[in-house]
């Protein structure tokens, strides 16, 4: 009860917090619509690296750190190969490149430590990390690279009649919306009806009763890294034709950690919607709330949107220690 | 032990041996009686597209002079590179390292090429009697020899560039004095590095009476929406890009996606090379940087570097980047260091030149016209001559515009005006005095001079 009034506050105050700049006078109705969509498209993006955390942290109970660098390693696979071949088969060419790399992971990192502490399995995906991005590094190179989805980056104009201005949206951004929303109803589609998805549902409810029924852990973590991989690929090519194809868009992985802790680390719902709260969060605290941070506190600039990421999961966290959409745990004492 | 098991560590073992072989092979052999240059470099990590291009100029110039003349003056320079990944403490551990190779001469000069690692190792540089050569970067007061002995920022500095810049926009609106009213934003990587030119720009904006907004951008660069969302919202006459790799191309992109004209878009000359504007595709036209010392293009130096190091086989990178933008100021910052260690042998005899003796040789540099038409950098070059007092040695700089293929010089040379820099520089380096308790030398009476 009182865990219901605390989100109640804590969501009264994000919503005052939202629709402060347009009460207050600080912005026209316009550019707070902009402002909200910039961040809901971005969020769209962090949800998609989010989604491949999910993903395994829901089948094996693994914190994933190497995502980021799948993301990488996808990404520069693709712009490599599409440099001799068309895009979707150097996408192909992708996928079956992820699929050996989970492979991999499980037979040379997983297997081996079965039945190790969570935290050990933490460490092992971190050294996967670095590993993938110097090997991604060194086979394919370490310059931008390009992924040319044939999408006009000119921005086009909206709602010019009702708002001053107008709206103004991207198509690239627009078609990113478009393939996290295809990705989240496939992986939805995939887990609810299909035999495996269903399997990958009971390993993720209970190892041991999986195990007992038959079902092969072994395979069924293949499949997850798998997965993951796509999700990866999806999120690198929609990345890297926004960036280029570079080093950096490995660290926007670090984007998706907040998102995971608001939105709960097994839930899919999850890191969509928390995608979005921090997505929008961010965008409208660097542009609404730093100018006043750093007139109050005198900063010489500032950026805070990468920090207050975090401070918005971590409020969350006080009132929902689970994530919005998390397992809750209940431990018999 | 079975044969098929022995048969096994053999090959293990042979394998071992000869990959250690290898890597030796592949390091430069130093022996007493070279002249050793430390390659603080990256080849890896969010800063690679523009740190590669660089590493490559740096390097193929001394493969050059080893290939062409027998090294500098006969003594064979050797060099070793350290990846730092633009991180500030890898830089640290990586000057630590090399700072005492090549006894009893040690390291020639350090080139850290990043701000943040020239900060760190601008207290250290002076106890182990080690100059920091940062050509367009690093501590803009370190100007001031009296107070920074062991800092060369040679060729401009971070207030000279913001200086040219309002320069060049005030000339665009028909006078300085034109710029009252207007408004320009200043687009910076929140580092030591973005934040250097603001003092000035803070000055000049008293001074004219424009508008200066100030938005950072957090390493590495790639999330930038929220930025221009506010530039859509604030609409700049101009704005002032000063980013490093990917955070470059990436601004471009967010101007392209927001409409903002790039023709109102000048960046600084680390935000003026291809990897910033490839990437942005024909989005990138008519953007504009700054370029100083050397432009792009190729000259008798690239030609000598063509022949003795790309014909044989030896080239750092490809053929077609030699003489690209990053690829010229990483060949004119080691040529700088080189024409220094060749000013000390003048004073001090053709042998290795200590650090001490190449600080000598670096604070009495005159790269004039005739010695930049000797070496081969003839129109690539803007004069060099440092003292004592101006470790700096030039202050000049041009604008250039990406036409969709190339660079071209539009517009310049711009000189910053030292009237209103040097009573910043001062400042500033006597606050640093101040705090560190470095006593400034007397340039008339310093025995080291």
């Amino acid at each position: 009860m009182k865990k219901n009034r605390n989100l109640m506050i804590l969501f009264a105050v994000l919503l005052a917090g939202l629709i402060a700049p347009l009460v207050t006078g600080a912005s026209g109705a316009g550019f707070w619509v902009e402002v909200l969509l910039g961040g809901l498209m971005a969020g769209v993006l962090y949800s998609l690296v989010a989604l491949g955390f999910v993903l395994i942290f829901k089948a094996s109970g693994v914190f994933n750190f190497a995502q980021g660098a799948m993301v990488l390693f996808a990404a520069l696979s693709v712009a490599r190969m599409a440099e001799k071949m068309p895009l979707w088969a150097a996408m192909l060419m992708a996928v079956a490149i992820m699929v050996v790399l989970a492979f991999v992971i499980e037979r040379l990192v997983l297997r081996p430590l079965v039945n190790q502490d969570p935290v050990v399995l933490l460490m092992a995906t971190l050294g996967v990390t670095y590993f993938i991005d110097g090997f991604g590094q060194t086979v394919w190179g370490s310059d931008i690279y390009e992924i040319d989805l044939g999408i006009a980056r000119e921005p086009v104009m909206i709602l010019q009649s009702v708002f001053d201005g107008g709206i103004l949206i991207n198509k690239d951004d627009v078609a990113a919306t478009a393939a996290a929303a295809l990705l989240v109803i496939l992986l939805a589609l995939f887990f609810q009806k299909t035999k495996t998805g269903r399997a990958l549902r009971a390993v993720a409810d209970d190892h041991l009763a999986a195990q007992s029924i038959g079902i092969p852990l072994n395979r069924i973590w293949v499949i997850v890294w798998s997965l993951a991989g796509v999700v990866a690929l999806v999120a690198g090519v929609v990345w890297g034709a926004k960036l280029g194809v570079q080093f950096s868009i490995s660290q926007v992985a670090l984007k998706a950690l907040p998102v995971v802790i608001l939105g709960g680390f097994t839930s899919i719902p999850g890191a969509i919607i928390g995608g979005l709260i921090i997505g929008v969060g961010e965008k409208m605290a660097e542009v609404f709330l730093a100018p006043i941070a750093v007139k109050a506190f005198d900063l010489a600039g500032g950026g805070i949107e990468n920090w207050f990421a975090y401070v918005l999961a971590l409020l969350f966290l006080l009132v929902l220690p689970e994530g919005l959409f998390g397992e809750k745990h209940i431990d018999r004492v | 032990m079975k044969l098929a098991e022995k048969v096994r560590v053999l090959a293990v073992s042979a394998g071992a041996v000869t990959a250690v072989m290898a890597v030796m092979a592949s390091q430069p052999v130093m022996a007493a009686g070279e002249q050793f240059f430390p390659a603080l470099v990256y080849r890896t990590g969010p800063y690679a597209p523009n740190g590669l291009p660089f590493a490559n100029g740096f390097v193929d110039y001394l493969k050059m002079l080893n290939a062409r003349d027998g090294g500098i003056n006969g003594v064979k320079a050797t060099f070793e590179e350290c990846e730092t990944g633009y991180a500030t403490d890898r830089g640290v551990e990586c000057y630590e390292r090399l700072k005492g190779k090549n006894p009893p001469y040690g390291a020639t000069v350090f080139q850290p090429l990043s701000t943040g690692i020239t900060f760190a190792l601008t207290d250290k540089a002076p106890k182990d009697k080690v100059s920091i050569v940062s050509a367009g970067y690093g501590r803009a007061d370190s100007v001031d020899g009296k107070v920074f002995k062991w800092n060369f920022p040679l060729g401009g500095t971070y207030w000279d560039a913001a200086d040219i810049l309002v320069q060049h926009v005030g000339k665009l609106q028909g006078g300085l004095d034109k710029l009252k009213g207007k408004k320009i934003a200043l687009v910076y990587h929140d580092s030591p590095y973005g934040k250097e030119p603001i003092p000035l720009l803070q000055e000049r904006s008293k001074m004219h009476g424009f508008d200066l907004l100030l938005l950072p951008v957090t390493h590495p660069g790639v999330e930038q929406k929220a930025t221009w969302l506010q530039i859509r919202q604030q609409r700049p006459d101009y704005v002032f890009l000063w980013g490093w790799g990917v955070m470059n191309s990436t601004a471009i992109k967010e101007a392209v996606a927001t409409g903002y004209p790039r023709e109102k878009m000048y960046g600084v000359w680390w935000s003026g090379a291809e990897p910033d504007v490839i990437p942005a595709g024909d989005g990138a036209k008519g953007y504009n940087a700054l370029v100083f010392l050397a432009p792009p293009g190729q000259g008798q130096v690239h030609k000598d570097i063509l022949k003795y190091v790309y014909d044989k086989g030896q080239g750092s990178g490809k053929r077609e980047d030699v003489g690209e933008v990053l690829y010229n100021r990483g060949m004119v910052s080691m040529m700088m260091a080189v024409e220094a260690v060749k000013r000390a042998q003048s004073k001090y005899g053709k042998k290795p030149m200590t650090g001490a003796q190449v600080r000598w040789g670096l604070e009495n540099l005159a790269i004039d016209a005739a010695t930049i038409k000797k070496i081969g950098f003839e129109g690539f070059m803007q004069p060099v001559s440092t003292s004592c007092a101006d470790h700096g040695g030039a202050n000049s700089g041009s604008v250039q515009a990406w036409d969709g293929k190339k660079w071209h010089v539009t517009a310049g040379p711009y000189h910053s005006d030292l009237q209103i820099i040097r009573p910043i520089i001062r400042a500033s380096a006597a606050k640093y005095a101040g705090e560190k308790h470095v006593p400034p030398r007397d340039c008339a009476t310093d025995a080291s001079n």
